[in-house]
């Protein structure tokens, strides 16, 4: 929401991946600011996981210029990951470790000395009100306790950009709003929020969104003004409008 | 006959943690019905007690007036089941998958085709492509056409739009308006509470236990107070001011607005107004609007469990 609008921590032009034949991801380009809610839409099969693993580090793009946190996609693939953070629904916390070990894991990955994940831990613990779980597993804790320690796992390191890949599937309603609570309060501390969801109302909650259809951005813009352009009373209409041109769809 | 499904007093546990606590539910026989809940609510727990594959601890359950646990060979037969994970062969391709499950049934694809017709024609082009290598919404409606391939009278289908796009999901809920017309008593379990308004009658399930059965109508006309929809240049910092504010009972993000109760049964709107207003929010719109099954559900559940 506070975006400072000059400096672009995400920036992609003319992103191309083929998968032999196949154009996953069709010249891709656009600038995400920091601080910004970013939202990554696009029916299955459209490419977003195509192009959130380029812009992790993971995968190459076949063409195109792209930087992340300031890195080059290229070159810069270990400095570009120590500055970013990753969520999913499906891999997130080790069910098998405890809740403090679990964050010391990570911690640990990122490079943070003991003393910083001892202290930076205990804060976690009291801000999510957590403190009695410290020494408990992962797998004894309700999900939205789970989300939430993942999510706040995931920017642990105080990363630039945290991408979160369908964080909330499956949630009831009343966890999927207080996730969206640590988005905002994230994102006001300056950390740029990368988003994939299949909630249309989610859609509604992101500065920015974009479309995507065959491996194509068809649409981005803010909300208000996809709405707008569409004629469409929300999010959905806007999405369904859109991705029914898909010839790809799954 | 009659298809329907009656549930008594079920429950489940496993280990220390209670899926299921005392569930009664009646499902009409023919009927479209939801089963709407979170992840960890027990809706899978009660379609694999139905599908005879778990025992109940307590209680008991019939289907088409055979007992699940002592008449679980003619069940499964009636039963239509898919489960939430795909569990099909991926390594058989699209069309050995079918004739596999037409022949554990002992039937014949050509027999039946008119039930799954529809959807098989969707995938036909692909019957030779093995199942590993279908799409998401393809392996969806391949496990669909196995799940009808022996004329069930009762089809369990365990959230089959979870993860799917929202294209998709219309296409899938089209599909099974069209098998509600065959007659066949179709229960699907679902974490979207949009999806609650495609059913004829829904159960909103949380914790293992029912909050509530009745019809989407119903249920939202059930909503016990007024509910006001607040827009404002920043929604998230009026979401902050107004859990300070003394007199409100609920408020919540809800898309591109806010969903707000008051405590007090009769008030002036414009004395929220003023409150945000003097909070420094601007271009603020307030309007009274009609409740959804999602605010139901918020509803009851942050009044069973208090806290949340």
């Amino acid at each position: 929401m506070d975006m400072n609008s000059d400096v672009k921590v995400i920036k992609v032009k003319n992103l191309c991946k083929k998968f032999g034949d196949f154009t996953a991801n069709d010249n891709l380009s656009f600038e995400v600011s920091k601080g910004e809610i970013f939202g990554f839409l696009g029916a299955n099969g459209a490419g977003k996981t195509t192009a959130i693993k380029i812009l992790c580090g993971l995968s190459y793009p076949s063409s195109g210029e792209i930087s992340v946190a300031g890195f080059d996609v290229y070159k810069q693939r270990e400095q570009l990951k120590r500055n970013i953070g990753y969520m999913s629904q499906k891999f997130s916390l080790y069910e098998d470790l405890t809740v403090f070990e679990n964050i010391r894991f990570y911690g640990g990955i990122y490079g943070l000395s003991k003393e910083v994940i001892h202290s930076k831990a205990d804060d976690l613990l009291k801000k999510l009100d957590l403190q009695h779980a410290r020494n408990k597993r992962i797998s004894s804790l309700p999900l939205g306790w789970k989300q939430k320690l993942a999510f706040s796992v995931a920017i642990f390191h105080d990363p630039e950009i945290v991408f979160l890949d369908e964080p909330t599937g499956g949630v009831d309603p009343v966890t999927r709003r207080q996730f969206w609570d640590l988005i905002y309060e994230a994102s006001r501390q300056g950390i740029t929020i990368f988003v994939t969801t299949h909630y249309m109302d989610e859609a509604e909650y992101c500065d920015r969104v974009s479309i995507m259809v065959d491996g194509k951005i068809e649409a981005l813009d803010t909300p208000a003004k996809l709405k707008e352009d569409f004629n469409a009373e929300d999010m959905d209409q806007v999405f369904l409008a859109l991705a029914r041109k898909a010839i790809n769809i799954e | 006959m009659n298809a329907g499904i009656r549930i008594e007093n079920l429950s489940k546990k496993y280990g220390n943690v209670q899926a299921l606590k005392s569930i009664n539910l009646d499902i009409n026989s023919g009927e479209l019905f939801g089963l709407i809940g979170p992840d960890g609510a027990g809706k899978t727990t009660l379609f694999r007690l139905l599908a005879t594959l778990l025992l109940p601890d307590v209680g008991s359950a019939q289907m088409c007036d055979i007992d699940i646990v002592g008449g679980y060979k003619q069940i499964r037969n009636l039963l239509g089941y898919m489960p939430g994970k795909f569990s099909l062969y991926q390594d058989l391709s699209v069309i050995e998958n079918l004739e596999f499950f037409a022949t554990v049934f002992d039937t014949r694809i050509e027999d039946n085709m008119d039930m799954i017709h529809d959807i098989w024609v969707q995938i036909e082009p692909f019957k030779d492509r093995l199942a590993g290598n279908l799409s998401g919404g393809m392996k969806q409606k391949l496990a669909l056409c196995c799940a009808l391939i022996h004329q069930p009278k009762v089809l369990l289908l365990d959230e089959p739009t979870t993860g799917v796009d929202a294209v998709s999901r219309s296409e899938f809920w089209q599909m099974l308006k069209s098998l509600k017309s065959k007659g066949i008593t179709i229960v699907v379990a679902t974490p979207y509470m949009d999806e609650a308004n495609l059913c004829e009658r829904v159960a909103l399930i949380k914790d293992g236990e029912i909050l509530q059965v009745n019809t989407p109508q119903e249920i939202v006309g059930q909503f016990e107070r007024n509910l006001y929809t607040i827009k404002s240049e920043d929604n998230y910092q009026s979401l902050l001011d107004l859990r300070e504010f003394e007199f409100t009972n609920s408020v919540f993000l809800f898309g591109q607005s806010l969903h707000y109760t008051d405590v007090r049964k009769e008030f002036s709107l414009e004395e929220v107004n003023s409150y945000l207003k003097h909070k420094g929010r601007l271009h603020l719109e307030i309007e009274q609007i009609k409740p959804g099954i999602e605010d139901c559900f918020m509803a009851l559940s942050t009044k069973n469990d208090g806290h949340e």
